[in-house]
């Protein structure tokens, strides 16, 4: 009997001893979250996947109810989430920017130099596991074996040449094909951008040259000419800045490799 | 004593490995290993969690259910402890360290279900432990869980793109690899040290 007792006694009092520690350390660990934070999270999609450009919902979540980041960034949950994050940050609702997937490569077989000829699994990771980090010799290229493609929940990626090309009709801008992508070359650009570079290379222009047809050589020549000073060089490829730039498209006459995109938009 | 120690260390890591020779864990170590830093993820917070278990349950064995004749409720009482400690850790880093918090979050509620926490305070008890000792066999038992969950989801990584029947797709081929990587541990079995 006295075991009995003292057993019941003694859980009940660890118990007792643990709950009130952690509803002590509830109020002095408590960290304060912006109500507004939470409400805005409500409305997100959920899903993080990241689509927004910040570090899954509850950092877009962060981002909007500190007024740093558009109400619109929700690709997953669209305008009806827009309008919804905007009611609870009382501003008008922007439509849900549309985003496309891009692949910055213009190295298609026969134009970008081989590293080696590569016979194995269609799997780019696979490709990447012998030496150079890829089957081109250009490091930053495309390799063609269609993770991507693989990846696309919506059939909007095939691989054309040896390099992964977009189905704009298709793609909903989920990001499915960025997170697929070992070279981590494939980006979401907003749909309304009307050029765009078509290489990923940071490398100087000498090597771009020896490596690929069609790579950028960082010749800067666009950055010059752009009328509206919309595009600057980054890591040796230039930046377009969408908000800057009127879709003259003089950048594609003038870039002497021809690798400027145009989605005449 | 040190001797002990070093016995002690790699006992936990190589030779009784909690997930590869005593099958302790299996659920996180075939669930989180599907990428490496997520496994290096959940190793770290099971290194951190059964380190501060050790501690704490030697010293509510030791100086309260032992004294009082009550060894018999060790298991319920330890379950008490991990889940309570899991829980108030998390709290602690969530306002104290931020950084580790986002970085460990996600996991450290799993592991008050992780067997391997519970497993390594009732060995600490079955071995008659002193406290430095079940502080070392809690630590360096957390690296072994760590260094199995990181090797499998380098393997498993790989295995991903290679050539394997259709069938096998998906958990099959994850537990037959698994096995494989059981097998190279059991080289360790039976080997003593000093």
């Amino acid at each position: 009997m006295k075991t009995i007792l003292l057993s019941v006694l003694v859980l009940g009092v660890l118990g007792g001893v643990f709950g009130a520690i952690l509803a002590f350390a509830s109020k002095i660990f408590h960290v304060e979250v912006d109500p507004k934070q939470e409400a805005v999270r409500a409305c997100l999609a959920g899903a993080n996947c990241g689509g927004c450009g910040y570090p899954g919902c509850d950092g877009y979540a962060a981002a909007v109810a500190a007024g740093e980041a558009p109400t619109n960034r929700c690709v997953a949950g669209g305008a009806e989430c827009a309008a919804a994050v905007a009611e609870v940050m009382g501003v008008a609702a922007g439509e849900a920017e549309k985003m496309v997937a891009f692949v910055p490569c213009s190295g298609t077989i026969g134009h970008a130099v081989p590293r080696f000829n590569y016979k194995g699994p269609e799997d780019c990771r696979a490709a990447m596991l012998f030496g150079g980090k890829s089957n081109k010799m250009c490091t930053f290229a495309c390799i063609g074996l269609g993770n991507c493609a693989k990846a696309c929940p919506f059939g909007a990626m095939h691989v054309v040449d040896g390099v992964a090309k977009v189905d704009r009709d298709k793609c909903v801008g989920c990001g499915a094909c960025v997170e697929a992508c070992p070279k981590s070359i494939v980006k979401l650009i907003p749909a309304s951008q009307r050029v765009i570079v078509g290489c990923a290379s940071k490398a100087k222009g000498k090597e771009v040259m020896q490596n690929c047809d069609f790579g950028c050589i960082s010749c800067t020549k666009c950055a010059r000419e752009c009328p509206e000073g919309a595009i600057t060089m980054v890591d040796n490829l230039p930046v377009v800045d969408v908000s800057k730039c009127t879709k003259c498209g003089h950048c594609i006459e003038t870039c002497p490799r021809k690798i400027i995109k145009d989605f005449g938009v | 004593m040190l001797t002990n120690i070093i016995s002690i260390s790699l006992g936990a890591i190589l030779i009784n490995n909690f997930i590869f020779s005593q099958f302790l864990g299996i659920c996180p170590f075939l669930g989180c290993s599907s990428k490496v830093d997520t496994a290096a993820g959940m190793g770290l917070a099971v290194v951190f969690v059964m380190g501060l278990a050790s501690a704490i349950c030697w010293v509510i064995d030791v100086y309260i259910l032992v004294p009082l004749g009550l060894a018999f409720l060790e298991t319920l009482a330890f379950i008490l402890v991990i889940a309570s400690l899991v829980q108030f850790v998390e709290m602690f880093l969530k306002k104290m360290v931020p950084s580790l918090y986002s970085a460990l979050g996600i996991y450290l509620p799993l592991i008050t279900t992780n067997c391997a926490v519970l497993g390594v305070v009732l060995l600490n008890v079955q071995n008659n432990y002193n406290f430095i000792e079940s502080v070392v066999y809690g630590i360096t038992g957390g690296l072994g869980f760590m260094l199995a969950i990181v090797l499998f989801a380098s393997v498993r990584e790989r295995v991903d793109f290679a050539d394997y029947p259709e069938c096998f797709e998906g958990f099959p081929i994850c537990l037959v690899s698994a096995a494989l990587l059981a097998l190279a541990f059991m080289g360790f079995s039976g080997m003593k040290i000093f």
